[in-house]
């Protein structure tokens, strides 16, 4: 029986070569291995070295050795006897062994160098560079990095092509390395009290960290499955992770509160019948957006059942919020007078708006308070659409005249621009004829005279287009 | 607003994107002196919903002049608002990078002015990384709906990947709900860019040296669950999508309530779970030989929630098994429930050697829970019994139903089955 002292993989390589030349069964063998002798202590083994003349080697199948490589690395004091019985077993008959995942020695190597890859794999993700102080005007960086095998030399060669510009060290308790952009240096073990403590930047990353966790999605097993909690102490970000948990039920509360989507749209309140009458009543009481919490009541559309023109407006005003009529205030004052020079009678058609409350936002003046008209979002839109639907499909028109943008983007999309396409008769699923036109209070609102006067001329002939 | 608020806007609009993972060129980027592609895929950080951080994942702006519904930047939300500097994105990304923080950077943005000007700034950041920082880690730009051809070629030459998302899985759910987008349009932008990858492809061939171009292929995103598009509408926009397009990846990215969403939405997100089954029913597509339709069997053509597609697939294919493990061909292997590709591998090289037993199996890690009502193996396999029994689905079903919500987070970087 021989004893033999192995440290690395070198080690181990050429006392295997050798006991394999001289076929020393495995059997025959002790391997004394998992001393804490530094990697870096040059003495040769001189136990390796002993073992004399090198005879011819059978040849070794290359995953075997890459295979060894990684195992090599691994804590385990038994790798380097199950090594060498492998290595045995390939020479002696079981050539395509490794092929055989299930045999036992392949089972458990194969197990250690997946413990190894994935220490590895570890390394490369969790080591933090902290910025110190610079020489010569160059960055200096160092991490301090906690392995579960002694897996260094195996993972440097990566930081070096990764970060290959830049002067960095990386410190475990075993060994550490430096980069100097040119070569690997490596150096003693290193305890993390000597490590730098922190980098200026880390503020930065943390808010980053925190912004992109989804307080609504909590999976802290799946976190520490992937993260182990061993590693936390040297991730900057990891010591935010109470926090973020005790505060994400609140979060996912407040993302729910603000959340317009939980809301519900016109259709929800629609009547058994679909005539005017019972659209009306049904509307009156609509609550499917925040809008008719504010307004004074719902502004429902009004006009001939039976009428061939059907116009829409925007939203009602403040008049007409208190009325509850739509088109009464100083913009219906304007239709009416374009509507008659158009040769339209108002009681033939029926006008209506595509929200039926009005939104409006309050400011104090010297006068009082007043309510500004606020224009409608999409939401509320898209919310109190189902009335106009309804009331196009109880009438069932033959045209239909959208006054102003708003109305214009609700039934032709939201790329229809009014200062294009004003005027023109296009198709919709409601009707053949259906064109837009200038809304009322727009011309009221626009302060070039000259240019007011053109509006109304416009809205006019508009509108006596379709007559 | 200094750096970090904004960081905080912009990385918080951006977290709702799925296509995190990064995957690289294999090469190194001539000339890089920071960073690198090789060791695809490799998570710097989780954070605690279970989901890992591989790149620094921001909007260069989330105004958007655009209104799409399922979006939280659309531009009747009433969402903070934030805007980067082209130089603040690089510096964020080389002080990340050489902190090893991250994996690389994924950089989209709202639209701002016009599409190009957009792209445009996108492609600024890009340029200034590779040539004055000399960066050769990850990149992955975002492509802006209705940019120009020839500003999306730029952005190829800076960049490791590409994407343009195809948003939603019909054309008439966009019709509905992103109304500036445009299925063709999308469709497109990804012809433009398949077209230069094979075209620099082709000058390889021919032994030229052409500018590296999208060195990582394209990739797109569809939102799932906004509308009530089934799951067999959703796979056959994707697999159309590997075909045609030839893309890397598709993601899925189930529709989340988000904050400020609108009306037209559903309220609640359908489950992550849905997310899951697509990405491995697309992954049965991709590496299994599967058609999208085949792998949907439920009645409503949605994908089972309870159970993986490919026991859901079995189940309703009886005649199918069992499966000799020792005789068997590589295409039947591959559609045992519980038997993965790199598995269906493995048993084809141990069997020229030796047969196996059930208990070779459960070595493998085969999931022998599923694979056991399906195959034949040398010794006798008692489970097999059941194959023609009415309740199997309940015997074969997964008792831990937790477990599968953490695959979940996990399952957009793999969708094995
Ligand atoms: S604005 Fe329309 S949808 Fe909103 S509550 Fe009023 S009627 Fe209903």
């Amino acid at each position: 029986m021989q004893s033999i002292h192995v440290d690395t993989f070198d080690d181990w390589r050429d006392a295997a070569r050798r006991l394999l030349a001289s076929g020393v069964s495995p059997t025959d063998v002790q391997w004394i291995g998992g001393t804490e002798r530094s990697l870096f202590d040059d003495e040769p083994s001189p136990t390796a070295a002993d073992l004399g003349g090198e005879g011819t080697t059978p040849s070794v199948p290359k995953a075997f050795l890459e295979l060894a490589r990684y195992v090599a690395s691994h804590r385990e004091s038994g790798r380097w006897s199950l090594l060498y019985r492998t290595l045995w077993r390939l020479t002696h008959g079981e050539r395509h062994l490794l092929e055989v995942t299930t045999d036992d020695d392949v089972y458990r190597l194969t197990q250690m160098r997946k413990a190894v890859s994935r220490d590895i794999h570890k390394m490369k993700a969790f080591v933090r560079f902290r910025k110190v102080d610079t020489i010569d005007a160059e960055e200096q960086f160092v991490a301090w990095h906690r392995s579960d095998h002694r897996i260094l030399r195996l993972a440097a060669p990566f930081f070096a092509r990764r970060f290959s510009g830049m002067h960095w060290s990386i410190l475990t308790p075993d060994e550490s390395v430096t980069w100097d952009q040119t070569s690997l240096h490596y150096g003693p073990g290193v305890p993390a009290s000597e490590a730098p403590s922190e980098d200026a930047l880390e503020d930065l990353w943390k808010a980053y960290y925190a912004s992109i966790f989804n307080p609504a999605r909590v999976k802290v097993a799946a976190m520490k499955r992937e993260m182990p909690v061993r590693h936390w102490p040297t991730l900057p970000e990891a010591e935010l992770i109470d926090d973020l948990l005790r505060e994400a039920p609140a979060r996912a509360d407040a993302m729910i509160q603000t959340n317009e989507g939980f809301a519900e749209t016109a259709a929800h309140f629609m009547p058994e019948h679909g005539d005017l009458v019972s659209l009306r009543q049904a509307a009156s009481t609509c609550r499917a957006c925040p809008l008719h919490q504010c307004a004074t009541q719902t502004v429902f559309g009004e006009g001939s059942p039976t009428a061939r023109i059907v116009l829409v407006g925007e939203q009602p005003g403040d008049r007409e919020d208190i009325e509850g009529h739509p088109f009464v205030g100083p913009a219906g004052k304007l239709l009416d007078e374009a509507l008659k020079q158009a040769g339209i009678e108002r009681r033939e058609v029926y006008i209506t708006n595509v929200v039926k409350h009005f939104k409006f936002r309050e400011t104090e003046t010297p006068r009082g308070k007043r309510r500004l008209h606020q224009k409608p979002d999409s939401r509320e839109i898209y919310a109190c659409r189902p009335w106009l639907e309804a009331e196009l499909a109880a009438i069932g028109p033959q045209v239909i005249v959208c006054l102003g943008a708003t109305a214009a983007q609700a039934l032709f999309g939201r790329d229809f621009a009014i200062t294009k396409d004003r005027g023109n008769v296009m198709r919709t699923d409601w009707c053949d004829i259906t064109i837009a036109t200038w809304h009322p209070a727009a011309i009221l609102r626009m302060q070039d005279a000259a240019r007011q006067s053109q509006m109304r001329t416009q809205l006019v002939e508009d509108l006596a287009s379709v007559k | 607003m200094d750096v970090r608020d904004k960081l905080q806007v912009l990385a918080d609009a951006a977290k709702y994107d799925a296509s995190c993972a990064s995957s690289g060129a294999k090469t190194t980027r001539p000339g890089s002196t920071i960073g690198s592609t090789e060791g695809m895929g490799i998570c710097h950080s989780y954070t605690p919903d279970g989901r890992c951080v591989s790149l620094l994942k921001i909007l260069l702006t989330n105004y958007c002049i655009y209104d799409c519904q399922y979006c939280v930047n659309r531009i009747s939300s009433d969402t903070p608002r934030a805007r980067f500097t082209v130089d603040e994105v690089v510096s964020l990304t080389m002080e990340f990078y050489k902190r090893n923080y991250i994996e690389g950077l994924f950089l989209s943005s709202g639209i701002i002015q016009t599409s190009d000007y957009t792209m445009e700034q996108l492609i600024a950041v890009a340029k200034k990384l590779r040539t004055e920082q000399r960066y050769g880690g990850y990149i992955h730009l975002k492509t802006i709906p209705n940019a120009s051809q020839s500003l999306i070629e730029e952005a190829g030459l800076w960049a490791d990947r590409l994407s343009v998302n195809i948003e939603l899985p019909t054309e008439g759910d966009l019709y509905k709900l992103a109304p500036e987008k445009k299925k063709p349009q999308i469709e497109g932008a990804m012809a433009g860019i398949r077209d230069k990858i094979d075209e620099t492809k082709q000058e390889q061939k021919a032994g030229f040296k052409p500018p590296r171009f999208t060195p990582a292929g394209q990739s797109t995103q569809m939102i799932v669950g906004a509308t009530d598009a089934p799951d067999v509408e959703v796979l056959k926009t994707a697999s159309q999508l590997y075909s045609v397009q030839n893309l890397r990846r598709v993601y899925y990215s189930a529709y989340s309530p988000i904050p400020h969403a609108d009306a037209r939405l559903p309220g609640q997100s359908p489950p992550l779970v849905r997310e899951h089954r697509l990405y491995q029913a697309d992954w049965l597509i991709r590496f299994y030989g599967f058609d999208a339709s085949e792998i949907v069997a439920e009645a409503d053509q949605n994908l089972s929630l309870d159970i993986d597609p490919k026991l859901a697939w079995a189940l309703a294919n009886r005649h199918y098994f069992p499966v000799d493990v020792n005789k068997a061909s590589r295409e039947e292997l591959l559609r045992v429930p519980g038997i993965g590709a790199r598995n269906v591998k493995r048993i084809l090289n141990i069997r020229r050697f030796q047969s196996l037993a059930s208990g070779d199996m459960k070595k493998l890690r085969v999931a022998w829970n599923r694979a056991k009502f399906f195959v034949l193996t040398a010794n006798h396999n008692p489970a097999l019994l059941n194959l023609d029994k009415l309740d199997l689905r309940s015997k074969a079903e997964p008792k831990t139903k937790q477990l599968m919500l953490f695959d979940a987070a996990s399952s957009a970087l793999s969708g094995e089955v």
